[in-house]
């Protein structure tokens, strides 16, 4: 009964809510408490390890506690050797990703909006897809040399792939119907791409970008851990060689949260892009 | 005047969908296109909107052949086909691209304030009820000032009420600029209420069965024994449309049977 009589206040308190404040377009959101729900387990988790090595349930030598890993954290920023590994690491994914996300933007828009170019194209491309991309390694060393330029490469194969995949999809997923609606304002083909196809890819082209990114954060350590003198990747290999499992543990938090931060700019800098959408996202 | 000239449509797998479509539209008359579903109502609106190719025939506005979309022709479908990233006045100004920004403003704004939606102008489409979508998706074709409005059921997905509301905005919008008006729909009261003339179609092949004069005057008395008499006049010319291909083999049966008597 009370859950009943609960749930209907709630309705009339959101429809008052509603009736007072109509929703407009550009309509701001108040922060929401309940993000910092997602902080409890890790930090639970992190202070029971860590209780658990002060009061000497284990040692804590494979597996560091918390405190040493953040004290081996901030003796990497102190010295500044941090700043350049991540620098390095963030001007791969960087580059990489430029790369990669502009090759998949511009053959999957050609492969989605033309079928002859995508008969050519996509077997190709689906083919190399199905390779390891781990397997271009030594072709690119060899190719390229041990530096930058195939670290890049393997980057910016890895973001390709989604990229591309994600954009000729959205494109040949947009409704008819809404093109029609170009068509009857006889809209001419550059104006239906910019007013009508552009837009309506969008949300679609913006996940395609996100896991792109995601696997250049993944390809960044593969490319680091074939020879690099800097870079997180660089870290974790040196952690592996000098027996220091907190640096290695230390280089992953950095991992995360450089993954973490990236990813969030992408989503929050293209949200007004995509206000727009009848998610039920902002209601879960 | 729109004059359709022995309009066919096949397409690709074999299916009949009009067959030779003779019918004059003169301005601004309204015209209800009724019949079962499959009597390519749908087909024949999107062939006029220059959706489509005709099979054979042609389509003539003032004398000018269309094969394509044409400016003087606006269609507003079943389903109300805003673009949900534009705003309920982008949506509406979406047809007015190459017309200055003051004149867009002026014509955005007095369709908004015609169909009572003047203070949703910067809400998004999804934040619109079904009614409220379908008169942005009326006051876009409105706009650009067609000479030709192609209506495809746009009602049929709306309860009564907001229904009838609607045919008042359609006719308070028509009466300003009084465009051709060729409305498709499967209500016979719809298209009582908002016709001049109610062509009735007949499927398989698609093509016309019967036309009728409404002749009422405006605005209508839906109460009135006169739109009593039209609704029921249509329904049952409806009812022969549909029953016709049963009969005739009869007739044709009655007939020979008749001949070996003799």
């Amino acid at each position: 009964m009370t859950g009943q009589a609960e749930s209907q206040a709630w309705s009339s308190h959101e429809g008052a809510a509603a009736l007072a404040a109509p929703v407009l377009a550009e309509k701001r959101r108040a922060f929401d408490w309940r993000v910092l729900l997602g902080f409890f387990l890790p930090i639970l988790i992190a202070l029971l390890w860590e209780a658990a090595v002060t009061f000497g349930v284990a040692q804590g030598r494979l597996v560091p506690p918390p405190s040493r890993i953040l004290a081996t954290l901030a003796a990497l920023s102190e010295t500044g050797e941090l700043w350049t590994h991540v620098w390095a690491t963030l001007w791969r994914i960087l580059a990489g990703f430029a790369i990669g996300a502009a090759a998949g933007i511009v053959l999957g828009a050609l492969s989605g909006a033309n079928e002859t170019i995508r008969r050519l194209l996509d077997p190709t491309l689906q083919a190399l897809r199905a390779i390891p991309s781990i397997a271009w390694v030594p072709l690119f060393i060899l190719w390229l040399g041990i530096f930058e330029a195939s670290k890049v490469a393997l980057i910016a194969v890895g973001v390709f792939f989604p990229v591309y995949l994600g954009i000729a999809g959205a494109i040949l997923s947009v409704d008819r119907k809404l093109v029609e609606v170009g068509h009857v304002f006889r809209l001419s083909r550059t104006k239906l791409a910019r007013r009508i196809l552009l837009p309506a890819v969008l949300p679609e082209a913006l996940i395609a970008l996100r896991s792109g990114l995601g696997l250049g954060f993944m390809f960044v350590v593969a490319a680091e851990f074939m020879g690099a003198s800097e870079g997180l990747g660089y870290l974790l290999v040196d952690g592996q060689q000098m027996g220091k499992p907190d640096q290695i543990l230390a280089a992953i938090i950095a991992f995360a949260l450089l993954g973490k931060i990236a990813d969030s700019i992408l989503v929050y800098s293209t949200k007004p892009l995509v206000r727009w959408q009848d998610t039920v996202r902002e209601r879960l | 005047m729109l004059s359709l000239e022995h309009l066919s449509k096949t397409y690709a797998d074999g299916t009949r969908a009009l067959s030779d479509i003779n019918l004059m539209v003169h301005e601004a008359e309204i015209v209800g296109l009724i019949g079962g579903s499959g009597c390519g109502k749908t087909t024949l609106l999107r062939l006029i909107a220059g959706l489509d190719r005709a099979s054979a025939g042609a389509i003539r506005l003032d004398g000018e052949t269309i094969d394509g979309p044409n400016p003087a022709v606006g269609i507003v479908f079943q389903e109300p086909r805003l673009l949900p990233w534009l705003s309920v006045f982008d949506n509406i100004a979406f047809g007015l691209d190459n017309v200055s920004s003051a004149e867009r403003k002026a014509r955005v704004g007095h369709a908004l304030e015609k169909i009572g939606l003047a203070e949703h102008a910067k809400r998004w489409p999804r934040d619109l009820s079904g009614g409220q979508q379908q008169r942005v998706a009326i006051a876009r074709a409105f706009v650009t000032n067609p000479k030709v409005l192609l209506l495809d059921e746009p009602f049929s997905a709306l309860d009564a009420f907001t229904r009838a509301s609607l045919h008042e905005h359609l006719l308070g919008l028509w009466e300003e600029t009084r465009p051709t008006v060729v409305l498709v729909t499967h209500d016979v009261q719809e298209a009582v209420t908002l016709a001049d003339r109610a062509i009735v179609m007949q499927p398989k092949p698609g093509r016309i069965f019967d036309e009728l004069g409404l002749g009422l005057a405006r605005p209508r008395d839906k109460a009135g024994l006169p739109f009593e008499t039209s609704v029921r006049r249509v329904l049952t010319a409806l009812d022969q449309s549909l029953n016709t291909p049963q009969k005739q083999p009869q007739r044709e049966r009655d007939r020979q049977a008749a001949a070996l008597w003799w």
